[in-house]
């Protein structure tokens, strides 16, 4: 891993895109302390006291939008959950009133989620505060890619040299566009696979391999991400059914014990069982997707501080 | 009002001129073209000085405009549209019929032309819709379009929906020799799009609109242009495809022509990303393609596939684009840089020369929508635009003559501008900036 | 640049340190050490090795970071962010007198956080400190209960600490050019 960076450029994190792997290595460095506090009996430090974080929901989230809130209260920040209807903003505020309307508090950071690619880099253009993308459209969801490799890290001890392989509705997920550039970035050798229709172009581009075939996909690897196939995709026609993905895509033990013995499973969640992943691969020893959720907490809390700590936000640079 | 141009470089390619010639002017008409034109020979002529770094070129006109009224005046009215386009160097505008309402009969295409004349600035010829409402269902009256003034057919915004539609529009409309214009593209294919699907639209996870949803609308126009023997305009080409498509359908004899815009022959899908990531000023349809497809249109401009730069002005209002990139309105507006971009990227690039530019921008516009002008010979009109190839501009969307700033240019540096833009003997449009035409000043008449 | 204490000081210091620990506290029952990173945390590992030399018994020994808890985060915009580090106190300090090392005392806000944040791990029965040295201009009301040397110093110094762990030698140095100590 390259020596960490002494601190983030800029105000926001919008991407893995925009980071290079000294800042990277800084974050995942900063969040192994931060997974500390988790384990103390008063899981809260002052370091963000008397800052406001606001959590700006375009679209439904449980899980990313209640680690993040976990993280902010963990750190003393005062938050604030705003779930904001699609309804709502057809009905005419744009997105940029939306927000400076909320930076009359002074917010520190909003964590943004929305619909569209490209709207947190918008508000991060408009806005005085520092935007955190939790997920953007197709594009990046950032904080998920890094504790995935939080993650692996953890029980894998590097990055570099690994075989990962993803597979799962690769066109759609900005988790796989998060995770194959900073895999990639960390020297890790990434393979993807999913159906022809749902493949973007030019990923060998990025120095991913591809394959339409799980199998060599997975073989040998030391890690293996599943990614959450939605139902609208089976209703757009990019394949037939689920029950044929399942047969041909899906991870069944069969297709885990082509991997090392050592391999882990991962999976952003929410899963679909008997969809993309098998119950008992889901379930299974090798499977650290519990891990993930816990690691999501430390990451959100390191990027919370290495973003608000160190002095007002001035307007963007 | 008589007005002799001295010492210019005339460009006019229709009559085989590109040399030092001096232009009388008398009423709308051009009375003489010579080597030397005395003063004395020209009594009460008021005489400007343009010299050779200047060129005197058959009035530019524009064959693929937005004016946007009626019904979207808040983004642009034929005045302000028309004021934009003299500004630019164009005495003509041929303007799209998706208006609100649409133009698909008479009374919409009077009423533009009596807005157009009132304006009194450029000629604006209507192009009105091929299918009532632009729906693509029953045919538009287009011999009664064609009474009120209508020059060609298109449901721009859409692509003529159906082959039979097409087909039934290319034989209706040959009745009168006049072209269907199209803009290719299968909704099927392009589904949500909003960005070309290749890299960088990938990367940014914007939907593509793949290279094939042009192409197979290409084909299948010059098919039927074939087989009906009508003649079919293929709007704003984006793809190497497609004018690989066009070159074979000429060679074969389909009465096909097309055009590129500006912004096509200039950037590329990568832009979405640097400088400025996301602009919506960079989301227009047919998208910005990749580095291949941009090269196989200058191919085209230079071999002669592609007979016609058009701009594809399309004014939004700031609210349409200062939104998230899905949401924001496609296309920009291009009558205040088409010049500057076709001297800094074509001519000065060394593609093309002065000659063929004119050619795309002025005679063969003309001669497809059959339009006066194209043409600087005695007895023409006088519709003239004078070009400054070596000026250098730097572009101010905050300057323009549209209501509209819509454009990825602002600040570009380019070199070749306007010096001065005449329609009918009247000057309606002077520079400033250029020394020889900076004292001219709006013609009254 | 002056060199105010060598080698041989520095470990007697810390001998000295260690049977004023055990005079205090009539032994080490319940006395429990904990360093302040970075410097504070080889120090307390000698002592706790001294302290088992001269009782015969282990006193547990943690490291504590305190960057989370300063004051002057949010304040300093310009240059690197302190980096966080693991905070390792593997056993409750519920009732435990524990004994703070840090290398250096100075305006005593490092200590004033280090107190912050022991209190959020656990409710101590008394916290002592000490320090290796003690250069004076306090911007609080704190105090070291077992100081190495007294170094009356001017705010335009620095004082600069080098331990055989982290720097390869001990020594304490006066430096006179600019700097900044926390």
């Amino acid at each position: 891993m390259s020596e960490p960076a002494s601190r983030l450029r800029g105000k926001d994190l919008l991407g893995i895109a925009d980071l290079d792997s000294s800042e990277i290595t800084l974050i995942l460095d900063t969040a192994e302390a931060m997974k500390e506090v988790a384990s103390r009996p008063i899981k809260k430090v002052p370091t963000l006291r008397g800052k406001t974080v606001i959590n700006l929901f375009f679209e439904p989230s449980t899980r990313t939008r209640t680690s993040f809130e976990i993280a902010e209260k963990r750190l003393s920040a005062d938050t604030l959950n705003i779930a904001i209807a699609m309804s709502s903003v057809v009905k005419g505020e744009t997105l940029i009133d939306t927000a400076q309307n909320l930076e009359a508090i002074a917010p520190a950071i909003m964590v943004v989620r929305h619909a569209s690619s490209g709207a947190c880099h918008l508000l991060a253009r408009t806005c005085r505060a520092g935007i955190v993308n939790a997920g953007d459209g197709t594009h990046e969801h950032p904080t998920q890619g890094l504790l995935d490799a939080f993650t692996i890290r953890e029980r894998k001890g590097r990055i570099a040299g690994l075989k990962i392989a993803i597979v799962g509705d690769l066109l759609h997920s900005r988790v796989f566009r998060s995770n194959i550039l900073l895999l990639t970035k960390l020297g890790a050798e990434v393979w993807a696979c999913g159906p022809p229709t749902l493949t973007p172009p030019g990923l060998d581009q990025l120095g991913v391999h591809t394959t339409t075939r799980v199998e060599e996909a997975v073989d040998g690897a030391d890690a293996i991400m599943m990614l959450r196939i939605q139902l609208e995709r089976m209703q757009g026609g990019f394949f037939p059914s689920l029950r044929e993905y399942f047969t041909v895509f899906g991870m069944t033990p069969e297709r885990v014990r082509l991997a090392k013995p050592d391999a882990i499973i991962m999976h952003p969640g929410p899963m679909n069982r008997g969809v993309e992943i098998a119950s008992e691969v889901a379930d299974g020893p090798a499977s650290v997707i519990l891990d993930q959720v816990t690691n999501g907490v430390a990451v959100r809390m390191a990027v919370l501080y290495l973003l608000a700590g160190g002095g007002e936000n001035e307007a963007a640079a | 009002m008589k007005l002799l141009l001295k010492g210019a470089r005339v460009v006019d390619p229709a009559s085989g001129i590109d040399g030092i010639r001096d232009v009388l002017v008398d009423g709308d008409r051009i009375i003489r073209v010579d080597a030397s034109i005395p003063v004395g020979e020209a009594a009460g002529a008021r005489v400007v000085e343009l010299g050779p770094s200047l060129i005197v070129a058959p009035g530019l006109i524009d064959m693929h405009v937005h004016l946007r009224e009626p019904g979207y005046e808040h983004k642009e009215t034929v005045a302000t549209g028309t004021a934009s386009a003299v500004a630019g160097g164009f005495t003509g505008v041929a303007c799209m019929p998706n208006t609100n309402p649409v133009n698909d009969n008479a009374s919409v295409t009077r009423f533009i032309l009596k807005q157009a004349a009132a304006a009194d600035l450029a000629r604006v010829y209507p192009i009105g819709a091929v299918s009532a409402g632009s729906n693509g269902e029953q045919l538009a009256e287009i011999a009664d379009m064609r009474e009120a003034g209508c020059v060609a057919f298109s449901d721009d915004g859409r692509p003529v929906a159906t082959a039979g539609l097409m087909r039934r529009a290319l034989e209706y409309a040959g009745m009168f020799a006049m072209p269907i214009i199209d803009h290719c593209e299968d909704r099927s294919l392009a589904g949500e799009g909003v960005a070309h699907e290749g890299f960088h639209g990938a990367q940014l996870g914007l939907r593509g609109i793949p290279a094939a949803a042009e192409d197979v609308m290409v084909d299948r126009d010059i098919v039927l242009a074939h087989a009906t023997g009508g003649h079919v305009h293929l709007a704003h080409l984006s793809t190497a495809g497609s004018v690989r498509a066009v070159q074979a359908g000429k060679s074969r004899g389909a009465r096909v022509t097309c055009e590129v815009t500006p912004h096509h022959f200039t950037l590329c899908d990568e832009r979405l990303r640097a400088p400025l990531i996301y602009d919506t000023n960079l989301k227009m349809n047919p998208p910005l393609r990749s580095n291949a497809d941009r090269d196989a249109l200058l191919t085209g401009l230079r071999d002669g596939s592609i007979d016609v730069i058009a701009t594809d002005h399309a004014p939004h209002h700031a609210d349409d684009k200062r939104v998230e990139f899905d949401r924001a309105s496609f296309g920009i507006v291009g009558l205040e840089t088409a010049v500057s971009l076709s001297f800094d990227r074509l001519v000065h690039a060394g593609i093309i020369g002065v000659g063929r530019l004119i050619e795309l921008l002025s005679v063969n516009p003309a001669r497809i929508l059959k339009v006066g002008g194209g043409r600087i010979a005695a007895g023409d009109i006088a519709d003239i635009t004078i070009l400054a190839p070596d000026l250098p501009v730097t572009v101010a969307a905050a300057a323009f003559r549209s209501k509209a700033r819509n454009t990825p240019f602002d600040g570009w540096t380019l070199r070749g501008g306007v010096a001065a833009t005449i329609v009918g003997g009247r000057i309606v449009y002077a520079n400033a900036a250029v020394p020889q035409t900076a004292g001219l000043k709006r013609s009254i008449t | 640049m002056p060199i105010v204490m060598d080698r041989d000081r520095v470990s007697r210091s810390l001998t000295r340190i260690a049977h004023e620990i055990v005079e205090r506290n009539r032994g080490v029952d319940q006395i429990a050490l904990v360093g302040v990173r970075t410097r504070g945390v080889p120090i307390a590992r000698r002592l706790a090795s001294l302290l088992q030399t001269i009782t015969g018994h282990e006193v547990p020994n943690g490291a504590l970071d305190i960057t989370l808890y300063r004051d002057d985060l949010m304040r300093n915009a310009v240059g690197p962010q302190p980096i966080v580090r693991r905070t390792e106190i593997p056993f409750s300090i519920d009732d435990r007198h524990i004994v703070l090392v840090d290398d250096v005392l100075f305006t005593g806000r490092t200590i004033r956080a280090a107190l912050d944040a022991l209190i959020d791990f656990g409710r101590p029965r008394t916290i002592q400190l000490v320090v290796l040295v003690d250069r004076g201009h306090r911007e609080l009301p704190i105090k070291a209960d077992y100081v190495g040397k007294n170094l009356p110093t001017s705010l335009a110094e620095t004082i600069r600490v080098r331990l055989e762990e982290t720097d390869g030698t001990d020594e304490v140095i006066i430096d006179r050019t600019e700097g900044d100590q926390a």
